[in-house]
């Protein structure tokens, strides 16, 4: 006993000098800064052999296709320049960014989520370099509506989002629908549901069928938010879902109309209308089993309309009802945009590459692998096909309807919080009241600390 | 050399040496790996949970401020409560049903006895992320568990095992329970296999039955591994991360959330490191404790 004793002494004492040793305080020396320094060129034949890090997440199976082409191509125009590829998932990317950033060597360019859980906290950290200059030498206004350029936009401080400076550039737009199987309807004897209310009557005939009416998977707690979303289009109005959603100050979660969206989703539960156990469900099981022929509707991004239709083949639809006023509204926006950090040793290279992979003929690569183009959309729209109803909807939302953005761009931590809040109203643990409370309160909570 | 020099693997009966800088100097190079690999990391832990840092830019100093928020938080108090759940299914069970399958393998004469032994085994040795990704498919709504319960007539029992506020937490302590059993039994029938067989010819002699005969001669013998089983399990079960974050990510609403969860979350995902690595340091001193418990009940002979 008395060794051992005398061994934790010498540990804690090791620990302590080790410490003393480690003196300097965490985040320090680490800064890249928000300045943009020197002569900029869009011209990069000329800067020698160089190499280009980048980390995507475009793992599925048409994004993977389409940066490996892309980045083939932008080498071969560029025989100088060599692109170092790290490709991850989407969870896997946002666990590790973090660290890569504030590492010595952090990789040159960088997908970033927009919301303030990421590319805010970035911003605010002067881990991303602002891409103004290059904007105005590319032209990018022009290639980019300013509805899409909003979404990586932030003012020096990362208070303001959607106003500042820009940050990045996105490849494609995604938004948020209903997918369903024709089949299924049909034998139902019922149309493609124009508004809510047709939507609602639907999912009680698919019932009274037997079948599965919804699928959902939401064992990971983000796969909740893209069905709330587009229902709570429906009840509340899109400049109040805008502000809500990039934690801009002014409004509130406790409204009755937002108590009224959580509420119908409640309903939907307690109607059997999904899967039974949605928050023990894989999230790819999900529209798996709608694949499988199991369940008429899905709620979900279009980023699974790829996947769907390869599994359906003709046989998926995608579609997005009308709110009250005769158009839709539903949540959406742009895919991860791309990010230049302030590490980066060669930032026209580094800007030559965000041009070349959002440039007119990127999206027709884009729009070839099954991708929806943030830009061009309508010119480039597939015939028939699933994609090809992504691509209406997409265009119908985003010229008459209400693009709405994601919710979980609002505070750091809205992610999470709105993905429990999520799984406990759907198991009937809180209620709608309850549940906008405490969203109210991660909301409320940032908006002052940001006054 | 001069004298004072001891040569390994000798007995500590003898003198011990007169100079401790040559024993040092034997220490140095394991010491140097232990104080980069282990000592420092945890040193800057200790530092960084003095901080209010969000892992990117400045950081400020806020003293102890970090450690107030926890003992306040009631999450965290949670995911420490669910922690100690998970040590009766990663513990206390496996030492159960371990002390009974050790006690059977080694007192009947099984045919085969290694290769039972391999199967019990067995999950000790799969990644852990593999065996939770097994499990989560076992649990699925649709998976093999809910369809033998259906087979045999058990409708009413089939639920969402990873999505379900009540069952979701003892779902998850199985597979943890799963996994220890092997180990705790191996350990224990290596124990076993020191008891002379004459013990318990003379135990049966004197006319005591299996029972008795385990409770008098068997467990005591197996004191020892039981202590190590304890400490081995009872820190994998305080320590479990990979099998929350595969299964459930702390789900459904905060059911199964354990520390080290809570760890990475505000680490990773809110970008609050200096809670996060106050709540890790307050984890591994409370890891500390509780073996030093265990095996100060375990010493004591």
């Amino acid at each position: 006993m008395k060794r051992n004793i005398r061994f934790s002494t010498v540990a804690l004492g090791g620990a302590a000098l080790v410490f003393a040793l480690a003196g300097c305080a965490p985040g320090t020396g680490s800064t890249g800064g928000n300045e943009t320094t020197g002569e900029i060129s869009t011209d990069i034949s000329g800067v020698g052999d160089v190499t280009l890090t980048v980390w995507d997440q475009e793992v599925r199976g048409g994004q993977n296709e389409q940066m490996e082409q892309l980045n083939a191509a932008f080498m071969e125009k560029y025989p100088n320049v060599t692109i170092d590829r790290n490709s991850q998932s989407f969870d896997d990317l946002a666990t590790t960014l973090r660290l890569a950033l504030t590492d010595a060597d952090a990789p040159d360019v960088v997908q970033a989520n927009n919301g303030r859980n990421t590319m805010g906290q970035f911003v605010a950290a002067e881990q991303l370099r602002p891409l103004d200059d290059y904007a105005e030498a590319y032209g990018w206004a022009d290639r980019f509506s300013p509805s899409v350029l909003q979404y990586s936009t932030y003012s020096d401080d990362a208070k303001v989002f959607g106003d500042g400076s820009l940050y990045g550039l996105p490849q494609v737009g995604e938004v948020v629908g209903i997918f369903y199987s024709k089949s299924k309807l049909e034998s139902l004897g019922l149309e493609v549901p124009t508004d809510w209310t047709e939507f609602d009557a639907a999912l009680k005939a698919a019932k009274a069928a037997g079948e599965t009416p919804m699928q959902l998977g939401n064992i990971e707690k983000w796969p909740a938010l893209h069905v709330f979303g587009p229902l709570q289009g429906d009840h509340v109005d899109a400049e109040v879902i805008t502000d809500l959603g990039l934690g801009n100050a002014g409004q509130s979660w406790t409204t009755p109309e937002n108590v009224e969206a959580a509420a119908t989703l409640q309903g939907w539960v307690d109607a059997g209308y999904f899967n039974d156990g949605v928050n023990g469900t894989d999230y790819d099981a999900a529209w798996q089993a709608l694949a499988g022929g199991d369940g008429v509707f899905l709620i979900g991004g279009s980023w699974l309309a790829a996947d769907l239709g390869d599994a359906m083949g003709d046989d998926v639809g995608f579609f997005i009802p009308n709110t009250g006023d005769g158009t839709p509204a539903t949540t959406g926006g742009t895919g991860l945009p791309f990010t230049i950090t302030s590490a980066a040793d060669n930032t026209d290279v580094a800007a030559a590459y965000l041009d070349f992979i959002t440039s007119d003929e990127a999206m027709e690569v884009l729009a070839e692998t099954g991708n929806l183009p943030v830009n061009r959309t309508a010119e480039l729209a597939p015939d028939s096909g699933v994609q090809a109803d992504v691509f209406t909807v997409f265009g119908d939302v985003t010229g008459d309807g209400s693009l709405l953005p994601y919710l979980d761009y609002a505070t750091p931590t809205f992610g999470d919080t709105m993905g429990q809040a999520l799984q406990d109203l759907l198991a009937g643990q809180a209620t709608p009241e309850q549940f906008t409370e405490t969203l109210e309160a991660d909301y409320s909570e940032f908006v002052a600390s940001n006054e | 050399m001069s004298d004072g020099t001891t040569t390994v693997g000798r007995s500590a009966t003898r003198r011990p040496a007169r100079s401790g800088w040559v024993a040092w100097a034997y220490l140095a190079p394991a010491l140097l790996i232990y104080g980069a690999f282990l000592l420092f990391p945890l040193g800057r832990a200790a530092q960084y949970s003095l901080f209010e840092w969000d892992g990117l830019g400045e950081s400020t100093f806020v003293g102890l401020d970090n450690y107030v928020e926890i003992l306040y938080d009631e999450r965290l108090r949670e995911a420490f409560w669910h922690a100690l759940v998970l040590v009766f299914f990663y513990a206390v069970l496996p030492l159960a049903i371990g002390l009974v399958l050790a006690a059977l393998l080694t007192r009947s004469q099984v045919r085969g006895l290694g290769f039972f032994r391999s199967v019990i085994f067995l999950p000790q040795v799969i990644a852990m992320v593999v065996v939770a990704v097994t499990w989560r498919q076992i649990y699925a709504p649709d998976g093999p568990l809910n369809g033998f319960l259906r087979l045999i007539g058990l409708d009413s029992l089939t639920r969402p095992w990873l999505g379900d506020y009540t069952f979701t937490l003892p779902a998850v302590g199985l597979i943890g329970t799963w996994v220890c059993t092997g180990l705790v039994t191996v350990l224990l029938m290596a124990g076993m296999s020191r008891v002379p067989r004459e013990l318990y010819e003379a135990a049966r002699l004197d006319g005591s039955g299996p029972v008795r005969e385990f409770f008098a001669i068997t467990l005591p013998t197996v004191r020892g591994e039981i202590t190590v089983a304890l400490t081995l399990t009872i820190v994998a079960a305080l320590k479990t991360f990979d099998l929350v974050y595969v299964t459930t990510s702390g789900g459904p609403g905060t059911s199964t959330t354990v520390p080290s969860y809570e760890i990475y979350r505000r680490a990773f995902q809110l970008g609050d490191v200096g809670v996060a690595t106050a709540v890790g340091i307050v984890l591994t001193i409370i890891v500390f404790a509780i073996n030093g418990v265990v095996n100060m009940i375990g010493d004591r002979k």
